[in-house]
């Protein structure tokens, strides 16, 4: 959708909400180069959310949202869980239909935009709990990687269910004591990222969302790579402070912990042949055209 | 999309884009002798469909496979074979958050394997269409004809349409997208007929030209915004409503649930003149009615006949939409008759329960027979089950004995 779209009639200008003067007049949509460095001044995709105070799921939705690549033309899918609370906070649109079906609803939605729009990009981003996306929808998860569907797939893991009060999940660690694991888990944390490989994922990348900078990296990669070549997975790590029994200020520091070397959210990533060339090429051309902008200015 | 001015040219098949009352009234009609599974490729060859998401179950296996070679001659855009029917319908939807027009086609154990869809389906207001070509859900595990299913689709908010014949089969499967897609219905339809006996026989349908086909889906029409990023994203709350235990939180839940209800009834003025009203009924003076739906009324056709020779004289009411429920029409064509007699194939009698709920005096309603499991129902076990109930000697079975 072109900005023009959502230009508002000058007689009305002033009884618009906030946001959507803000979308209007400051929107990063289009502009290149947007990341990271714009949340805090351009809030147009998100400004408040209904998370507990400092949970890190806030600060990777911001991050998330200010990475997307063509925000204006993107669709993103949730499903049950904290996350879809925040949704109806997002400034694109976005489905939440059931628990556990985010794969399958944006396998459908992907092909819908494609007929529709055979030549127009039109992303599609899903963004899920651990429960959502190793569980209950696991199936529709590799569904939808074995048949090569073209998005992205996010997963929020917090090793447990938070939204339903911190019930064991296959993503919780082994021997963690949780309810419904009265006496710990009994069974090691799914290997979710490596049965992506094997599932035909051709970008995975496992971490936790301490550096705004990696996971703006990441998500452009995602979205570019499930543009252009075929599913792609990102398995985020956002502790449950509340479940972890963390105060708001923590969620942060225990991230940092879980990230160093050889721990379990040590930064992973693996990148088909395909996704490879594509990521070089691409790195080629951002090159090429800022030596051509540098020469430009020279002679300027 | 804008379907009106898409009138009269042509799509990538050379189909001319035609008005669907020019379609279903006014075009020529080419008899052919078709199996019900082939009358429901026929029926999407000229339907417009942008998605189909097919997964096998007996007795659909075969049209969902035939649509596939649709897709492979260019007349469905999209199709794949989904993982199961949880996934299916998921994916259903997800392809009509997108703005496509989606068919799809279950049975039996399909259906309620992916019942967590439907009231999400109408909720979103996604105008999908599914078959359901019902089968058995009970175990031991069976795949005979058995219409217990639909009890189950009742309430989930969707328009639910029950064919008789390929005939019906055949016009309602094209203008089921029409009434469905209509911006005051907005809502999915399930048209159902029973397994096997519409399925896997051969009839004389009477087909539309094979050269027209219904205008495309117009996402833009929907009373709720499309999910592709051509409108702008408005936050839509503050909090979700999930999150509030207060008064506008239910108000939101409960009006938009009475929203979805009225909006099966406002699909009354657009289905009463396509099937050509919510019922069907002859000779509702009779003291004695048959009333029934799907194969049942075939049936209670031909015990209508015998009970004729036997010198009885009974009315029969074909209910063709259960949602909408045709309440004041089935209050009017039953209010001569002493005796309601509702045969069904089914182990429930829902049908027979829901007419109970409609008319005055309700004891008049004689449930029954009921087949179940994939018995067919010979027209003389409803003519049996009548006279036995008016206390009448039965004397077509008496060489069976006791
Ligand atoms: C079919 C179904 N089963 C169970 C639930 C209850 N439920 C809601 S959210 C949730 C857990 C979500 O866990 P996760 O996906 O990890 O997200 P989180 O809340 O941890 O972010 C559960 C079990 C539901 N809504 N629907
Ligand atoms: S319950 Fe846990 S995951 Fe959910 S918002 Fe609170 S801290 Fe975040
Ligand atoms: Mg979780």
């Amino acid at each position: 959708m072109s900005k023009e779209r959502i230009q508002i009639c000058p007689e009305f200008f002033d009884i618009m909400p906030p946001e959507y003067q803000d979308l209007v007049t400051n929107a990063t949509w289009g502009k290149e180069g947007r990341g990271w460095k714009d949340v805090g001044v351009n809030k147009e995709l998100i400004e408040q959310h209904s998370l507990c105070a400092g949970c890190p799921e806030s600060m990777a939705f911001r991050y998330i949202l200010a990475s997307l690549p063509a925000p204006e033309d993107t669709v993103m899918v949730g499903s049950t869980g904290c996350t879809s609370l925040v949704f109806p906070h997002v400034g694109v649109h976005n489905i939440h239909s059931l628990f556990g079906n985010q794969n399958a609803i944006a396998s459908g939605l992907k092909r819908a935009l494609m007929v529709r729009f055979p030549d127009r990009v039109k992303d599609v981003v899903v963004l899920a709990g651990d429960g959502a996306t190793v569980d209950i929808g696991l199936d529709y998860t590799l569904q939808s990687w074995f048949r090569q569907e073209k998005f992205t797939t996010i997963c929020f893991d917090n090793e447990l269910y938070a939204n339903t009060g911190g019930q064991e999940s296959g993503l919780m660690q082994k021997g963690f004591v949780a309810k419904m694991a009265p006496v710990g888990k009994k069974f090691d944390k799914v290997r979710l990222p490596e049965i992506a490989k094997e599932s035909g994922c051709h970008y995975i990348v496992n971490c936790t969302v301490s550096k705004p900078s990696l996971v703006e990296k990441v998500v452009r990669n995602a979205v570019l790579i499930a543009r252009e070549i075929g599913p792609t997975y990102l398995q985020l790590y956002t502790p449950c402070i509340l479940e972890i029994g963390k105060n708001s200020m923590e969620g942060l520091q225990e991230m940092r912990d879980s990230e160093k070397p050889g721990e379990r959210f040590a930064y992973k990533e693996f990148m088909s042949d395909e996704a490879k060339a594509f990521l070089a090429d691409l790195a080629e051309k951002d090159k090429a055209k800022k030596a051509s902008a540098k020469e430009a200015l020279a002679q300027a | 999309m804008d379907s009106h001015s898409i009138i009269g040219t042509k799509n990538k098949k050379g189909q001319v884009f035609t008005d669907p009352h020019h379609l279903f009234f006014e075009a020529p009609r080419i008899p052919s002798f078709f199996t019900g599974s082939e009358v429901i490729k026929e029926a999407i060859r000229r339907a417009s469909v942008d998605l189909m998401v097919a997964y096998p179950i007996t007795p659909q296996s075969e049209a969902a496979a035939l649509i596939g070679e649709l897709y492979a001659e260019g007349y469905v855009t999209d199709y794949m074979r989904g993982e199961n029917e949880f996934g299916v319908m998921s994916e259903c939807a997800g392809g009509s958050f997108g703005g496509a027009r989606v068919f799809t086609t279950t049975a039996g154990p399909g259906t309620m394997r992916a019942m967590e869809n439907f009231p999400m389906w109408s909720g979103a207001r996604l105008p999908i269409e599914m078959i359901v070509t019902c089968r058995g859900i009970n175990s031991p595990l069976s795949i005979q004809p058995d219409t217990l299913e639909i009890y189950f689709l009742l309430e989930t908010g969707m328009l639910v349409w029950h064919a008789e014949t390929a005939q019906d089969f055949y016009d309602w499967i094209l203008m089921g997208f029409i009434v469905a897609e209509q911006p005051d219905v907005h809502l999915p339809i399930a048209i159902c007929c029973d397994g096997f006996f519409v399925t896997h026989t051969k009839d004389v349908v009477n087909l539309t030209p094979v050269d027209m086909c219904l205008p495309p889906y117009d996402p833009y029409r929907s009373p709720v915004p499309c999910m592709d990023m051509e409108c702008p994203p408005v936050r839509m709350m503050r909090d979700p409503f999930v999150m509030k235990s207060n008064y506008i939180s239910y108000a939101t839940h409960a009006s938009w649930q009475q929203e979805i209800r009225a909006a099966i009834e406002r699909s009354r003025k657009h289905t009463i003149p396509m099937i050509g009203g919510l019922i069907e009924s002859e000779n509702t003076d009779a003291e004695i009615l048959i009333v029934s739906s799907g194969t049942a009324v075939s049936q209670g056709r031909e015990a209508i006949r015998l009970l004729e020779d036997e010198g009885l004289r009974v009315g029969l009411v074909k209910v063709k939409s259960l949602r909408p429920w045709p309440y004041h029409e089935i209050r009017e064509a039953t209010k001569h008759a002493k005796h309601i007699f509702v045969p069904e194939f089914n182990v429930a009698g829902w049908m027979a329960r829901e007419i109970k709920a409609t008319i005055p005096d309700s004891d008049r309603v004689i449930a029954g027979p009921h087949v179940a499991g994939g018995m067919t129902m010979p027209p003389e076990v409803i003519v049996e089950h009548i006279q036995r109930s008016l206390g009448k000697s039965v004397a077509t079975l008496a060489g069976r004995g006791s």
